[in-house]
């Protein structure tokens, strides 16, 4: 009995000792995470970078200013682990078309439904007389600071609004109204007092900060000193706002955020060298995909280095397209209208099933749960033709493809 | 169900106030003390079964425990590095103010001076064994762990996931009760039964982003109830020198504020929580564990967020490998550990997709631990946790390991 013992206390030392290294857990494969920073910020920008991440993933609580009415309590709560958004949190955009035009029923607590409340009240439901809804989910936040960064230019090049090129596809800038805050860089140019956007799904917000304080007040409910405005539930009372004291977050949380933001990596590919794959990417340009997804951008001047002239792959164009009836929504956003979409960037592409719980759900409202089944919502509209260029590959070529796009 | 356990609870005071009642009793073979010396100690007694009570001829005894650790932990190759931690100082004061009258109270500091807070206050009034009554701060008596967290009594650092994830531990409450224990058989039965203020409306809506039992805790608890509605609890365990300890423990009633200066602003939402424990010996191991379930009424409208069911447990077997003088400590015992725990914050499936809920976390740890005297361990515990988000994407991976102390004094 003594040896037994003597043995078990030497064989757990030994494990022990052997094991320190191997028991505590490693990163995982650099392709395989996302919420990392750019590779080449400075210590200090490192220790900002670190400070947005803390925020970007804090819970709100009702004494910091949550609700009285939202649809998560974190940035993290619609984009876990930075990734893709899944079904649960859809967000409503909702609205009337009347003679008129389109009413976002602002004093009807449009333009986006928070069907979450704090205790003691209660959340919004669609109100009598709208006529269209409009669900989304949350994107994929990683590499928003290189799209920042692109010159309004490079995209003006990219726009071809009158299909000159007669290629079927007629990428159109949505121009924007910018908000009191904006201030204008040296690579933004204006059209009548007007922006390009480039962030959204219709492309309606200019910069990321727009995004972010929209983002704060409409899904969570945080004012900023950006929007002091709370929201409140108009069935309850106009008015009838949460006890905090408005700006319920300070612009420097609002600026760390927006730090992080901008210094997400860009993804990682994986299995980029392999046949498969390299097929897969001379399909995706064979066939036209890349004709919208367009895969190469360059940053411009950034005052962050790491951001600065730096080649990506995002595969977007930042354009509006007419996804045609199969995508229409019906409702417009600035210029855009209710079938035009901003191209998705694919990046980060592959990883949508271990950010969403397992299973895949694409598009703007993850009605699509396969990359098959997202190609086939392209039926309609300007990619039509490029969709049926799929359908007529063979099944060895659609396999390749989705692999290509899985890399991503 | 809930109702019945209530039921059952107050007919067992009752059966128990007209035992009491109706005999004398030393004369009753039901009621009958058994010697303290040939029964296993119960979880109900673990509160007086602390070393410093007893030591000396003062009616009033000033005793505690320390307790401090290192951590080094990783989670996905991510680390802080090491760091030591002193988690807690408690001080604990005894006074048998007559033979049958005692008092006792818990001051902790956590952290240094970080959190200070009274965590028990209690008067002990004996009419007889069968029955007692217990007011002051108290601890609930729920699961195995609340109300026998002194650290030195565990082989691991950390505290049991489902004792303090589910189980609020340690949760202690303002409130009043009976307690005691009657000897059917040369077995012991205890039971405990408390009103308390209760949790607060925090359990949801949070600063954890579920729901959260231990965030229901709030300063003002011991002031006044957050609702006018109080909470109860109760627990009813077995115990038999040669089986061990099996309990049955329940704890809930209204936690949110549904009403205001009077007005009622909101419908009454419920938590209940049951948990079953349990103590054995087998040979020279000692297994025990708690299984614990969490039902929370939950507005329609924050489901999913905010589960509405909650479960978790842990089982853990203690193993003494060496037990004899060690550097001049007579009795020092060296012991092994292996718990494995589970804790499921959010019990469900998501009704737009009807994917499972996850939100929870898996856990297994093993622990190295030297008793120089029974009262004070030395140990070394590995932690290994598989975390899952709500969404049920690859688990985060934690692990690492804690040195750590714990004396009684």
């Amino acid at each position: 009995m003594k040896k037994i013992t003597q043995l078990m206390l030497i064989t757990m030392l030994l494990v022990i000792a052997i094991g320190c290294e191997k028991l505590v857990p490693g990163a995982p494969e650099p392709g395989d995470t996302i919420a990392e920073p750019t590779e080449g910020l400075t210590p200090s920008q490192l220790a900002q970078f670190v400070q947005g991440d803390e925020l970007f993933a804090k819970v709100f609580t009702p004494a910091e200013g949550l609700g009285p009415i939202f649809i998560q309590s974190s940035c993290e709560g619609c984009h876990v682990g930075d990734g893709k958004g899944h079904p649960f949190n859809t967000e409503t955009r909702f609205g009337k078309l009347d003679s008129n035009g389109f009413d976002f029923m602002l004093d009807k607590g449009g333009p986006q439904l928070q069907f979450r409340s704090l205790q003691n009240y209660i959340a919004e439901v669609l109100p009598p007389g709208y006529t269209h809804t409009s669900n989304r989910i949350a994107p994929i936040v990683i590499g928003m600071g290189h799209l920042a960064a692109v010159s309004d230019a490079d995209i003006l090049a990219l726009a071809d609004p009158n299909d000159l090129n007669a290629d079927g596809i007629s990428g159109r800038i949505n121009y924007v109204v910018p908000k009191s805050y904006f201030i204008p860089q040296p690579f933004h140019i204006p059209n009548n007092g007007m922006y390009i956007g480039r962030f959204g799904k219709k492309a309606k917000e200019i910069t990321l900060l727009d995004q972010i304080v929209f983002a704060l007040k409409q899904d969570m409910g945080l004012t900023s000193d950006f929007d002091t405005e709370d929201l409140y539930n108009y069935q309850v009372g106009i008015g009838a706002t949460d006890n905090v004291p408005d700006p319920e977050v300070s612009s420097d949380v609002v600026n760390k955020l927006l730090f992080y933001m901008r210094t997400l990596k860009t993804p990682t590919r994986r299995n980029e060298n392999d046949p498969d794959v390299l097929a897969g990417e001379q399909i995706f340009d064979q066939i036209g995909c890349v004709k919208c997804h367009i895969s190469t951008m360059t940053t411009g001047s950034s005052e962050i280095e790491a951001l600065s002239y730096k080649v990506f792959h995002p595969y977007t164009d930042l354009l509006l397209h007419d996804m045609g009836s199969a995508l229409d929504d019906g409702v417009p956003e600035g210029s855009a209208t209710g079938s035009e979409w901003r191209t998705p960037p694919l990046w980060g592409l592959g990883l949508a099933e271990d950010s969403q719980g397992g299973t895949g759900y694409y598009l703007h409202d993850g009605r699509a749960t396969s990359l098959e089944q997202a190609i086939g919502f392209h039926s309609t509209g300007e990619a039509s033709n490029i969709a049926n260029n799929y359908y007529s590959l063979s099944q060895t070529e659609k396999d390749q493809l989705i692999k290509f796009l899985k890399s991503l | 169900m809930i109702k019945l356990i209530k039921y059952l609870l107050l007919l067992s005071l009752f059966i128990v106030t007209s035992l009491v009642a109706q005999n004398d009793s030393t004369k009753t073979k039901f009621l009958n003390r058994i010697n303290k010396d040939s029964i296993q100690i119960t979880n109900q007694d673990q509160i007086y079964n602390r070393p410093f009570i007893g030591i000396g001829k003062s009616k009033t005894a000033v005793g505690g425990y320390l307790e401090g650790n290192t951590n080094y932990f990783a989670e996905d190759g991510v680390t802080e590095g090491y760091s030591m931690e002193l988690r807690r100082f408690n001080i604990f004061l005894y006074s048998a103010i007559s033979k049958r009258v005692k008092f006792l109270a818990e001051l902790e500091f956590e952290h240094g001076t970080e959190e200070i807070e009274l965590e028990m206050a209690q008067m002990d009034f004996e009419f007889n064994p069968a029955l007692n009554f217990r007011a002051g701060i108290l601890l609930p008596q729920i699961g195995l762990f609340n109300s026998n967290h002194d650290s030195p009594q565990w082989e691991i650092i950390e505290r049991p996931l489902s004792s303090t994830q589910i189980i609020p531990s340690t949760l202690s409450e303002v409130g009043f009760g009976f307690f005691g224990k009657f000897y059917p058989g040369g077995s012991i039965i205890t039971y405990n039964i408390y009103i308390v203020n209760g949790l607060q409306q925090n359990i949801i809506v949070n600063e954890e982003g579920k729901t959260f039992i231990p965030a229901g805790k709030d300063e003002e608890m011991f002031g006044e109830d957050n609702n006018g509605t109080p909470m109860y609890n109760g627990r009813l365990a077995f115990n038999n020198r040669k089986l061990g300890e099996l309990g049955v423990s329940y704890y809930g009633g209204v936690y949110n504020s549904y009403r205001l200066e009077g007005e009622e602003v909101d419908d009454k939402r419920n938590l209940q929580i049951i948990a079953v424990d349990f103590t054995t010996k087998i040979y020279k191991a000692t297994i025990q564990g708690e299984f614990v379930t969490a039902s929370i009424d939950v507005p329609s409208d924050l489901e999913e967020v905010y589960g509405n069911q909650q479960m978790g447990y842990f089982a853990e077997i203690i193993y003494p490998i060496v037990k004899r003088k060690i550097l001049g400590y007579k009795d020092a015992v060296i012991n092994t550990t292996l718990r494995y725990e589970f804790v499921d914050y959010n019990i469900g499936t998501f009704a737009s997709t009807g994917e499972n809920i996850g939100d929870h976390i898996k856990g297994i740890t093993v622990g190295l631990g030297f008793r120089p005297t029974a009262g004070t361990i030395i140990r070394f515990n590995y932690r290994y946790h598989r975390i899952t988000d709500i969404l049920g994407n690859p688990p985060a991976q934690l692990g690492g390991f804690q040195f750590g102390f714990a004396t009684y004094f």
